[in-house]
């Protein structure tokens, strides 16, 4: 993740198209990890990444030759994770196109019901059920972390990479953009909604044990 | 109080531009309008801090070690690709 000195990469890509194990090794350390994460947000299971992450790594080694040092060699590595990812979710035919960002349109960030209607008199369209504060501790409860990693597998994977990438792995916007080819706009539309519905669940789960609601 | 929110963001919009907001993507005048209205309202202050502080319980698990199996395989490609290159 950290700012790697150009140099130093630029070193190490040409120790690698002469075939050093070594450079190789050395870049195996510095980038599994993280290409290990990017295909996890694709993919359902941890194995399933970890094959991605394999079959990438072929590509890498592939396409070497190719890389013009135009963009970082991590972004660069990234990419070829996400197509891999890709292609892969293409062959299992029950994925959804990742770039679907249509969701429902009825979908909104909180129940309608939670506000007072529009012709209330006093409050149109304020909070009628406020949401209740969350004590630090709950939020990590291994009870709540597993909720929130249950509503983060069922989001759609668009919503669910993104989510993940900015909210988990804490990755900047203009990164994330570059690594899923997706625009700002996007990833603003999918994080709003991935956020949404995961403090709706979040909410639902702690308002339950806490006697709280409705 | 009531006059006071005349004219001003419903909580109803204001849930869904908070997103955007932690995100510091909110034009300048919508920023504005939206700050001044967490500052008098607590159930749309509560929500942004939620929103915020959720990704507390987004657990990044610590499996991304790669395996002395994964290694090895990688390894193995590596010196397949190795001795099928030119020089």
């Amino acid at each position: 993740m950290g700012s790697e000195g150009c140099t130093d990469e630029t070193a190490l890509v040409l120790a690698l198209r002469a075939g050093d194990e070594a450079a190789f090794d050395a870049l195996v350390t510095r980038h599994h990890g993280s290409m290990v994460r990017l295909a996890r947000t694709f993919a359902k299971t941890d194995a399933v990444a970890e094959e991605v992450v394999q079959v990438a790594w072929l590509g890498v080694l592939a396409g070497i030759d190719r890389f013009e040092g135009r963009s970082t060699l991590r972004a660069w590595i990234a990419r070829i994770v996400v197509n891999t990812a890709k292609k892969r979710a293409v062959r299992e035919s029950r994925s959804v196109p990742f770039s679907s960002f249509d969701a429902p349109d009825s979908e909104r960030a909180v129940d309608a019901s939670r506000f007072y209607p529009a012709d209330h008199a006093l409050w149109p369209g304020h909070w009628q059920t406020p949401p209740e504060d969350w004590p630090e501790e709950a939020l990590l409860t291994s009870e709540t972390r597993a909720i929130a990693a249950r509503a983060i597998a069922d989001l759609p994977p668009a919503q669910r990479q993104a989510l993940l990438l900015r909210d988990a792995e804490g990755l900047d916007a203009e990164t994330i953009c570059e690594e899923l080819e997706i625009t700002d706009g996007n990833l603003r539309v999918l994080l709003h909604r991935a956020r949404s519905s995961v403090r709706r669940a979040i909410e639902e789960h702690l308002s339950g044990t806490n006697g709280g609601g409705s | 109080m009531t006059r006071a929110l005349r004219g001003e963001l419903e909580c109803k919009e204001v849930v869904e531009l908070i997103s955007d907001y932690l995100e510091d993507a909110l034009p300048l005048e919508e920023r504005t309008t939206l700050e001044h209205h967490l500052v008098y309202c607590a159930g749309c202050a509560t929500y942004a801090r939620q929103l915020r502080d959720q990704r507390k319980a987004f657990s990044v698990d610590g499996a991304r070690t790669i395996t002395a199996a994964e290694r090895a395989q990688l390894f193995s490609a590596f010196r397949k690709w190795k001795a099928g290159r030119p020089g």
